[in-house]
This record gives C-alpha cells, structure tokens and sequence, in this order.
C-alpha cells in the first residue's frame, strides 16, 4: 500500500474529466455514447416535441371543462371533459339508481379502503379474514338492499366499476380454491383424479374467455332443470370462476413442483397424512411460491372481466360505450375510452407494483 | 412380524389401507362427475324436447341467409351454415397468423429497445410496455375502432399519404397488381424457394460438421424465397400494372380494402401482445449469464456479433416456451372479434347460434377449434422447442 503511494503520489488535478460526470457525463453515456444513439436521441427528441405539446393543448389548455352543452365541445379543439362531467355518474355506476347511487359508491369506497388495509403486512392477522367477511355481506347488502330501509336493486341494474371490483374479487375469492383443489387434484397419485383435473383445466385453458361466458349464458339454461333460471349477473360470474380456476390452478402447480421433493419426505417420513402433510408443510410453502404468478393471473382475470359487456352486462368499460351511444354525446370515444383506461391502469398498475414488492418480501427468508 | 403384518394386510380390506383408500376415492370421484354430466344432459335434452330443437349438426347444411362482410373464400347469403362458419374460421385463422408475425417482430425491437444503453429509447419502451399490458384488451380494440371509424375523415376527404393509398374511415384503401398469370408461377416459385432454402441450410450443417467451414445458409435461403419468385417475375415480363382505388361516388372502387374492423382486431392484437413478448424477450436476454457475454468479448468478438453468436441463442431457449403460451393468447383473443364486428369464427357461429337457436353445437364447434389451434401451435412450437433445446450429456 505505501509502496504504492509513493510510486506516484495523487495528485489534486487527477480528477476524472469533467464530460465524464455530473450532468454532461450523464447525458454523454446515455443518450450520446455513439453515433446511433445520438441519431436515436433526435429522433426520439423530435418525436416528443411534436406529439407532446399537441397532447398537452387537446387534454388540457384547449379542453372544455365543466357543465357545458355537447355543441361547445364540438366547436374546441380539445377534449371534451364535459362529456366526463355528464356522464362519469353513469360511467361510474352504471343504471343504479341515481338517487341511490351512494350505495355502490359506499361499497366502492370500503372495498378499495379494505384492499389498501389488506396490502399492509402489518394488518395480515385472523381478524381480517372477519373483518372481510363482514364488508362482503355489508357491500352485498348496500348494493342489493332490500333490508334496513334501502330499496331492493335487482342485479340486472348493476353496473360500472362495482360490477367490475364485485366479478373480479368474488370471482378470485371462490376460484382460488377451486384452483387449489385442482392443482393438486392435477398432481394426485391416483390416475382418475388427475385424469378429471387435467381435462378441465386443459379444456378451459384451451377455449377463449369469451366462449365460456357464452356457454355459461346459452347453455346453463339449457342444464338447469325447467322452472330454474339463473340470474345473468350470476352466470357470467360462474363462467369467470370456471375460467379463472383453471389458469389459477397452473399457478398454483408450478408452486406445488417448485417445493422441494425433501419437504415431501420430510413430511412423510414424519408420518404425516397427506392432508396433514399438504395443508401444513406443502401448501404453505408453494403458496408463498406463487403469490408473484397469482396476483399477475388476477391482474389478467381483472382485466378481463372487461369481456362481460359480451353477454350483455354493463361494466365499466361497458357503461362507457353505453354512454357513447347518447345520440347528443356521440363521437366522444377518445375521452371516454381515455377515463376508463386510466382507471383500469391505475388498478392494475398498483397491482403489478404490489405484486413486485410482494415478491422480494415474501422471499426475505429464502433470498442468498 | 412381517409375516403377521402381511397376512393381515391380505385379510383385511381396510380403510387405513392406502391402496384401497385411493380405490374408494377414484370411485367418489368419478361417481360424482359421472353423476352431475348425466343430471345435466338430462335436463338439457328434456329442455331441447321442450323447445323442439332437434340436436345435431345437421343445420350445418341448411341456407344461412345472413351475409357476411369480408372473408377469404366467396361467400353470399344463400349458401349453407357450414360454410359461413368456414369464412369466420378463415377469417381467425388470417387474424391470428398475421398477428403473430407482426406482435413477435415489434414485441422483439421493443424487448431489446427496453435493454439500450439509451436512456430515452429504453424509458419509452417501458412506458410502451407499462401501459399497453396494464389496459384491456377490449378497451384497446374499441379505441383502434375507434380511431378508424370516427377519428378519419369520410372517403371524399380521404388521407392519402401515399400514392394509391388511401385512408378513411371506411377502411384503408391500398393499390392491388391486376391479376396476372405469372403471379401463380410466383407463387409456386416462393414455395419451391422455401423448399430449396431448407435443403440448402440441411446441407450447410452437415458440411459444417464435417469440415469446419461454415456457409451463409441464412442468407441464401433469403436469397431462394424472394429471388426465385423475383426472377418468375422477370421472366413473366415484369407486369407492373397496378390497380389503383378510385373515388366513385361515396366509396372508393378497385384496389385491396382493409376493412376498419380488421385493422383495428390486428393492431389491437399485435399491440397488446407486442407488450408481453417484449417482457419475454427481455427477461430471456438478461436471464443469460453475465460470464457469457463477458467471455465472448474477452475472445474478441465484436458486440453485434456477442448478441448474434452468443446471447440470442441462448435467450431463444428461454424465451421461446413463453413466446408459445402469448401465440395461444393471440389466438384466442383473436375472439374478441365479436365485440368490433370483425366477421371471425365467434362472431359467426353467434349469428349462427341466434339463428338456429343450436347452442350445444356452436359452442362445441368454438371448443373444436379452438382446441385443435391451441394443440396444433403447442404441438409446432414444442417441436420447435426440442430441436434448439441445450442437449446436455
């Protein structure tokens, strides 16, 4: 070491040059290190200054605001966020009651408030099973009401994002365990089981989304016996658990072969039953596995419970073409569309970054 | 001991035998799904008897009498059902397949985008790939139909940014060659040209193996598919005619059309799935090991050469599995068609179904095929998978 220093003392001006830190370095290794990336850099720059600023003129600056008639949106050159203003009720809701719409509007805010408690590793205790146990009776009754004074609403007049939260979380809720079963039904010792299980979810995983939602609209009529109708509400949801159990189940196999075969011994070898030995030393583990895939399934189910305006349900998505259909307001799709995509992205957004943080959280144990 | 323990286990048919548990179990279960099928059929026969539908496929033969907008094959309303469900296959299938294409070549710039060394270049792919996977798909059809059917301008006012090419919201109008008998020959000489290039690459391996000396299969076998129809072209004289659109009226007439709800399904799906496989692509290139490329450069290869040589091969093992399951995607999102009026196998078989009022068998139909894409892709990409697949020991 002092060998070293006196083989050449450092000096004060032996700093590195300046166009290689600070700003200048920066701009100078990423965008400007060859000549390609300094064409690509243009281009891009250019690109932005002329797409961005008409942007910024049509969301913004040259947009109508406020409670103003279609005509006024049709002579500005911007967005008409009159349209949103209009309609976001009936976006938002669907053909709930208007005068009752703090309903579905309460459930909403208790469902996202529950989910945004639920995130928190700190409230991942028994009673919140309870507690959301309770919330989902509370939310089914202030959206169906019929008792304490509210005015029944029939499932027929649902509608907008409760419907969209109501098919995606229910939907999860119950096909979570179904996906469960199947998936070690699907790695089952005994070839009858696996058989069943390996021809549901392979024949679901096959076939689009949307031909089990028509099954589930054309044909649960046909099964049922006669006198028995289903609610349609209730059969696109039965088509959505059908669907999200099989892929739910894939997740859930590729956790159940990512244990490894020695805790399958180990349990064994402790003279565990096999349901003992799944629920206490398996499952556990392969869930943890697989929270990451699951979340990033039921951002896939979340987005497509979208497909439901197919059989003739009035999502969000659904009430805002709904809404577009207004002769008066027609034409308005950008703005619209845009409101509903930055719902949906926020959603799903918030998930996928959740599910990532989820990820590294869940392995602090495992990590090397 | 063991003596004991085995003569018991003989006797004895007992629960705690595990053999004999399973035995039960299988029974149960099929028992259970033997039942609730035979409840179900039953009703729905009594519940058809009641509605007088006769079940079979037999309608397949009889008048559809609804028209269809586009389709492959000619197709007018007096022909049979099972022929309109042949266009919407046909339509699927053209669907699907140019997708696939197009949402592999972006999803592969946009996946290497998001790795530049260039800060802007790889911020946008990200944003590109944020938004587009976290918005559904449905929504990202309606707003392309959206962008076609109200945002253009009517055909009289058409865009035309390229000679012959015009844009509308009647759908993108773009100049076809007049039919030409040597276009036949071309395309015999394309497929002979397919042939030849595999023949040729086969050869080049083998020689490669047995002397070391490597040929540029790639690009002759580029070379065989586009030259061989390119000089078919010449010999048949070169016909260059083309036949241009023309605006007759309200619409335009002559040329190829692409009609607005088939832009927007193959935008919708190329952009959507072009987001995943970029994902794909670019988790299977940082998921080869570091010591790869930096081995690579110690040899002295150039750093084009590094990615060409040494990283992609590798990558497209990892990447390739995932690619399969976002090509099935692709496909049976192909089915949401429906819902922009893009005439497909679902949006057909559901006139078909209103119609006839055969739910059993359309549905069985959509399951039919779409099972037979599914299996026969996995089928193509597992073959696939096996032949680049690391041969170990």
């Amino acid at each position: 070491m002092a060998d070293q220093a006196q083989h050449r003392a450092i000096e004060p001006d032996d700093r590195p040059p300046a166009f290689s830190v600070g700003a200048v370095g920066w701009l100078r290794t990423n965008l400007f290190s060859t000549w390609y990336n300094t064409g690509l850099t243009v281009l891009i720059l250019y690109g932005l200054y002329s797409l961005v600023p008409p942007m910024v003129n049509w969301l913004f600056l040259d947009a109508t605001w406020g409670d103003l008639p279609a005509e006024a949106c049709r002579e500005a050159a911007g967005a008409c966020w009159s349209f949103i203003h209009e309609w976001w009720r009936f976006i938002l809701f669907g053909y709930f009651p208007y005068d009752d719409q703090w309903r579905p509007a309460l459930a909403l805010f208790l469902a996202i408030g529950l989910l945004v408690v639920s995130c928190n590793r700190m409230f991942w205790r028994l009673w919140l099973v309870y507690v959301w146990l309770a919330s989902l009776v509370v939310i089914g009754v202030l959206m169906s009401g019929g008792v304490l004074g509210l005015t029944p609403v029939s499932t027929r007049q649902w509608g907008g994002l409760p419907l969209t939260l109501g098919l995606s979380f229910v939907g999860l809720l119950v096909a979570f365990p179904m996906g469960v079963v199947l998936a070690l039904g699907r790695r089952s010792s005994m070839p009858t089981v696996r058989a069943v299980c390996v021809t549901y979810i392979e024949l679901i995983r096959g076939v689009p989304l949307i031909t089990v939602l028509f099954m589930a609209s054309v044909m649960f009529p046909l099964f049922m016996p006669q006198g028995v109708t289903i609610d349609n509400l209730l059969r696109a949801q039965i088509g959505m658990i059908l669907f999200a159990a099989a892929y739910l189940a894939e997740v859930v196999r590729g956790g159940l072969q990512a244990v490894p075969r020695g805790q399958y011994e180990a349990a064994d070898s402790l003279g565990l039953t096999y349901w003992q030995k799944t629920a206490l030393i398996i499952l556990p583990q392969a869930l943890r596995i697989s929270i990451p895939p699951i979340v990033n399934t039921f951002i896939g189910f979340f987005k497509d419970t979208s497909l439901v305006i197919i059989v003739g349900l009035i999502d969000l998505l659904g009430a805002a073409k709904t809404a577009l259909t207004s002769p008066e307001w027609r034409g308005f799709y950008r703005e619209a569309y845009f409101t509903v995509a930055v719902i949906y992205f926020v959603f799903c957004y918030g998930m996928s970054k959740y599910s990532q943080w989820l990820e590294k959280y869940v392995n602090v144990g495992t990590r090397r | 001991m063991t003596a004991q323990v085995h003569v018991e286990r003989r006797a004895v048919i007992s629960w705690n035998d595990r053999r004999i548990r399973a035995i039960i179990y299988q029974i149960l279960v099929l028992g259970g799904v033997v039942l609730v099928g035979w409840y179900l059929f039953s009703n729905t026969l009594a519940n058809l008897e009641r509605q007088n539908i006769a079940s079979g496929f037999g309608f397949l033969d009889r008048e559809a009498g609804f028209a269809i907008s586009e389709g492959l094959i000619p197709y007018d309303a007096s022909n049979t059902y099972g022929r309109a469900l042949m266009v919407g296959l046909l339509n699927t299938l053209l669907v699907a397949a140019l997708g696939v294409v197009l949402a592999t070549f972006l999803g592969a710039v946009i996946g290497v985008a998001r790795l530049s060394t260039n800060w802007l270049v790889a911020k946008l792919a990200s944003a590109y790939v944020e938004v587009i996977r976290n918005i559904p798909l449905l929504l990202q059809l309606f707003v392309w139909y959206g962008v076609i059917t109200v945002s253009l301008p009517h055909p009289r006012e058409a865009m035309n940014p390229v000679a012959g090419v015009f844009l509308s919201n009647r759908g993108f109008k773009l100049p076809a060659p007049v039919s030409d008998p040597i276009h036949f020959y071309m395309g015999i000489a394309f497929v002979v040209g397919i042939v030849l290039a595999v023949l040729v690459a086969r050869w080049g391996r083998r020689r490669q193996d047995l002397t070391g000396r490597s040929f540029p299969s790639f690009w002759a076998g580029l070379g065989l598919i586009f030259g061989l129809p390119l000089v078919m072209w010449l010999i048949g004289g070169a016909p260059t005619a083309l036949e241009m659109p023309e605006l007759r009226g309200f619409n335009f007439r002559g040329g190829v059309t692409i009609s607005p709800e088939f832009a927007a399904v193959l935008f919708g799906l190329t952009f959507y799935t072009a987001g995943f496989i970029a994902e794909i692509v670019r988790s299977g290139i940082l998921a080869v090991s570091h010591g790869q490329t930096e081995a690579a450069s110690a040899l002295g290869l150039r750093r084009g050469l590094v990615l060409r040589l040494v990283v992609m091969p590798q990558a497209v093992r990892i990447i390739v599995p995932p690619t399969t399951s976002q090509y099935l995607n692709l496909t049976k999102n192909s089915s949401l068609a429906v819902a922009v009026g893009y005439p497909d196998l679902v949006s057909i078989g559901n006139t078909t179904l209103n119609q006839t009022g055969q739910a059993i068998e359309a549905i069985s139909i959509y399951m039919a095929v779409y099972l037979t894409i599914s299996l026969l892709i996995s089928l193509f990409m597992n073959w696939y998978n096996a032949r680049i697949a690391l041969v170990e020991r």
